[in-house]
């Protein structure tokens, strides 16, 4: 067990290695020169550009910034923005929100989305289970960012039942509209997964012996059946944190959530090579670390599962 | 005692399965009776409607199927009136259950002590903690689980097949059921450990005075355990009555049939075939008798192999050592075949016997080279198989071909028959197209399957064909060696006889060579020239079928003679 997570995580240093490497050379080979654009409209006299391009490296080759900003993140400086802002700070204000509101968005996903699996799976060919496969089928088709607009209009405001927009703080109520969206996709799959799993696992000769040496209904459908169909539920979350990480840029930016998707998405837009780095490489950090803890929940969910070496 | 009331009584009882063509009938109009403390068999292949039958009693039909007329009555009560929760009453606590795959009738995810455990709560059995934790190593004690306090503690997957099967019998009869069914209880172990888990039941059972409804598809095993017997056939009871006479004198042709190819029985009826020569006739019933082919065969190429012509297949200490992983950085190597050497001669059967583990079945591959011998030779035709270059090693597959034990998962689903079977000669680009289609209607004819399932894909067929197609395809490029793992295990006795017969047949006809591999002493008899007992990795004794059979020399391979179903019954003759 030790071996395994020690293992797991000497794998993600490549990893680490890699994806600021990817992503440092694809914001510099992004057109444009981010001095210039922080100018806006007015045209800097080259004294200053030059001074700023010193300032910020850019006058150096492409190696070597990408060395000289490897030395600040171990040296735990994730770098500051054009703009002076220091990235540590960004992400020390933002990060919370976006927890706050994936973790609200996972929890929506999984409640709904395992209960309205199981009630669909024990009723196979009901009306229940047809309603739900087509509603899941109609988010599964639709683009986040087009559920989050046809949202955003139908709830916040026609009906008002939600504020269109996140306010300060990022209050709980607030975030429960963008999290709802967020969930939307993951849950479609969830259902459907977790409908699969309780079809497969009702099969199984282990629920008959349930039933045969005396168990009432009550207990083995949540002891049997749904203990054993979670298995391959939580071992796709892991695949679905990718799509969470991607649908909170987006709905952030829809529902102007402050968060680090929302903080990203500006930077791209900006051109700020240190924050982006900065925060996808966060991002690939918690992605890797979530995807080890969820390896390991699978471990205790399946006993068999052995982590060898 | 007087007019002793049945336990249970089963009335016409008929059970129907919804399919998209409407109800179709797997149960109709079965009646029998089963008496306090009595032991009766259903008998009968797959889909003869007994495990329906089994199912319908305590109401746990799967998803489709219906009780659509009849009665159970147990103690006076209609079972199959009762509601969902009168049911859950009776389940467990009045009936008692031991399910047919103890491989997948434990939930893997939960650990033995919790799943004894909540069968105790649920039953009522005890009610605090302590009370249910004593309780459940009491049962496990009875069940013949040694150090029963551990065992609490660990997962199914922990256990070996023979352990989980004791689990299953101590959570059916935890209860102190009046009835228990037992769902073909063994079918899935080895033969001693079979033998070892019924004797275990059996005395559980009449020390507590419990009915058993026993199913079955191996009659010998029927008749070796049960009082009575119900044969039923295509959802019908065909004959009922006492065992030893219905195996003794079977009225009805599908029950005459079923003794005939029982190969627990048929062993003892080659012996009495070979001593006297004229006891063949009940064998003759039913028109042209797989089993008298069989005993023919046999015995002809016994006969017909010389054994002192060079052998096509030669193990010379082979020994594979495999290293299994344990959780921290090191391995432990295990050795799975330890200095194993035999000699097959051409034309003849070799039998590798063992329980499951012996290491046969590594053996095997290690022919076939799926795997790499860690040390010692393999010599094929007198060539080292391990020094082989890629382009001989093809060649060399060509021309000895496996059948594996599982027709289901030999066969890929998205390949209909005929590309399956001709797979081969393309893969080794023999002849053209035209050809090898013509070779591939060859090789069905020989295994006697219509051209018809030529364009059908292995789900549309039954078990027995699918396995006739896996030895079709092993076949189409006359193979001059056929290694058979464990190839007639899983088909029912009737199936299994006419494969048997087949593959004595081919064997005749083409001077094959077969590497057969089984767990089942009693196929061994009807099928092999001479026979290798391993246990543990090691030969533990090698002779030919007759010395095996008349003077076994170790313990171990006697015990395997006595664990064959029914071998000391005497059939009338």
């Amino acid at each position: 067990m030790i071996w395994y997570i020690v293992r797991r995580l000497l794998q993600g240093i490549p990893v680490f290695f890699g994806s600021t490497f990817i992503i440092f050379s694809m914001v510099f080979l992004t057109p444009g020169n981010p001095v210039l654009r922080m100018f806006g409209d007015r045209t800097p006299a080259p004294e200053q550009i030059a001074a700023l391009e010193a300032k910020f490296h850019l006058d150096q080759p492409f190696l070597t910034r990408y060395f000289l900003y490897l030395g600040d993140i171990l040296q735990g400086n994730l770098g500051t923005t054009y703009a002076g802002q220091s990235v540590n700070e960004i992400l020390a204000r933002t990060f919370p929100t976006t927890l706050r509101l994936a973790l609200l968005a996972v929890v929506i996903q999984l409640a709904v989305g395992v209960l309205a699996g199981l009630i669909s799976g024990l009723r196979k060919g009901g009306l229940f289970d047809n309603v739900t496969l087509l509603v899941t089928l109609v988010i599964i088709s639709m683009p986040v960012f087009v559920l989050a607009f046809v949202a955003q209009w139908i709830f916040g405001i026609q009906l008002g039942w939600f504020r269109p927009t996140v306010g300060a703080g990022a209050p709980w109520s607030d975030l429960l509209l963008p999290a709802i969206v967020l969930a939307g996709l993951n849950m479609a799959y969830v259902v459907r997964l977790t409908r699969a799993s309780v079809i497969e696992t009702s099969q199984n000769d282990f629920v008959r012996m349930a039933y045969g040496k005396g168990l009432s209904r009550g207990r083995v459908i949540p002891v049997h059946i749904l203990r054993n169909s979670m298995i391959p539920v939580t071992t796709n979350l892991a695949a679905d944190f990718g799509i969470l990480i991607v649908g909170a840029t987006v709905t952030e930016g829809i529902f102007n959530v402050p968060g680090v998707g929302n903080e990203l998405f500006k930077a791209i837009n900006r051109g700020d090579t240190p924050e982006i780095v900065s925060i996808v490489t966060i991002l690939v950090i918690v992605y890797v670390l979530v995807n080890i803890a969820i390896d390991l929940l699978y471990g205790v969910l399946d006993p068999r599962i052995r982590y060898v070496k | 005692m007087t007019a002793l009331e049945p336990l249970l009584s089963v009335e016409d009882l008929q059970v129907a399965f919804k399919t998209q063509d409407g109800f179709v009938p797997a149960v109709r109009g079965v009646s029998f009776d089963v008496y306090p403390g009595e032991t009766i068999a259903i008998v009968g292949e797959s889909g003869s409607g007994k495990s329906t039958t089994a199912h319908a009693i305590i109401n746990l039909l799967p998803g489709s199927g219906r009780i659509t007329g009849g009665k159970v009555l147990f103690e006076g009560r209609d079972l199959s009136k009762l509601s969902r929760h009168e049911m859950e009453g009776v389940r467990g606590k009045e009936i008692g259950l031991v399910p047919q795959d103890p491989m997948n009738s434990l939930n893997p995810v939960h650990r033995i002590g919790f799943q004894v455990e909540e069968t105790i709560r649920a039953n009522g059995l005890a009610s605090s903690k302590r009370e249910v934790r004593k309780r459940a190593v009491e049962v496990l004690k009875e069940a013949g689980l040694a150090d029963a306090d551990q065992r609490l503690r660990q997962f199914p997957h922990e256990f070996s097949g023979g352990m989980r099967q004791r689990v299953l019998i101590g959570i059916g009869l935890s209860s102190h059921p009046k009835l228990l069914i037992a769902d073909e209880p063994t079918s899935a172990l080895d033969v001693t450990v079979q033998k070892k888990i019924l004797d275990h039941l059996e005395s559980l059972t009449a020390e507590r005075g419990t009915a058993v409804i026993f199913i079955t598809h191996d009659l010998g095993l029927a008749a070796e355990r049960a009082e009575n017997l119900v044969v039923m056939h295509r959802g019908k009871i065909v004959e009922s009555g006492p065992a030893r006479e219905i195996l003794q004198d079977p009225r009805h042709p599908y029950t005459q049939r079923l003794v005939a190819a029982a190969p627990s029985l048929a062993s003892k009826r080659i012996q009495s075939a070979v001593t006297s020569g004229a006891s063949l006739e009940s064998a003759e019933v039913e028109g042209a008798d797989a089993s008298f082919d069989l005993v023919s065969v046999a015995e002809r190429t016994a006969d017909t192999a010389v054994a002192d012509a060079p052998p096509v297949i030669e193990f010379r200490e082979a020994t594979k050592v495999f290293k299994i992983r344990t959780g921290g950085p090191r391995s432990i190597p295990f050795t799975a075949v330890d200095k194993v050497s035999f000699q097959v001669p051409r034309g003849s059967t070799m039998a590798l016997v063992g329980e499951s583990g012996s290491g046969k079945s590594t053996a095997a591959k290690l022919l076939l080279r799926l795997e790499d011998l860690t040390s010692g030779e393999i010599l094929v035709e007198g060539k080292n198989v391990a020094e082989l270059g890629k382009q001989e090693l093809l060649k060399l597959r060509s021309r000895m071909q496996p059948v594996f034990q599982d027709p289901y998962g030999s066969l890929d689903p998205l390949h209909n028959i005929g590309n399956t079977i001709g797979e081969p000669l393309a893969v080794h680009n023999v002849g053209d197209l035209k050809s090898r289609k013509a070779r591939v209607r060859e090789v069905l004819d020989q295994v006697a399957l219509p051209e018809t399932v030529l364009t059908r894909y292995p789900n549309e067929l039954s078990g027995g064909q699918r396995q006739r197609v896996a030895i079709a395809r092993a076949l189409a490029l006359k193979p001059e060696i056929v290694v058979l793992d464990e190839a007639v295990s899983a088909l029912d006795v009737l199936v299994q006889a006419q494969v048997l017969n087949l593959l004595a047949d081919l064997q005749a006809e083409l001077g094959l060579t077969y590497l057969f591999i089984t767990h089942d002493l009693a196929v061994v008899r009807v099928i092999a020239d001479y026979v290798t007992v391993m246990q543990k990795g090691m030969v533990v004794e090698q002779a030919t079928v007759d010395e095996v059979f008349e003077n076994p020399k170790t313990d171990y391979t006697r015990e395997l003679l006595a664990a064959i179903p029914g071998a000391g019954i005497q059939l009338g003759a």
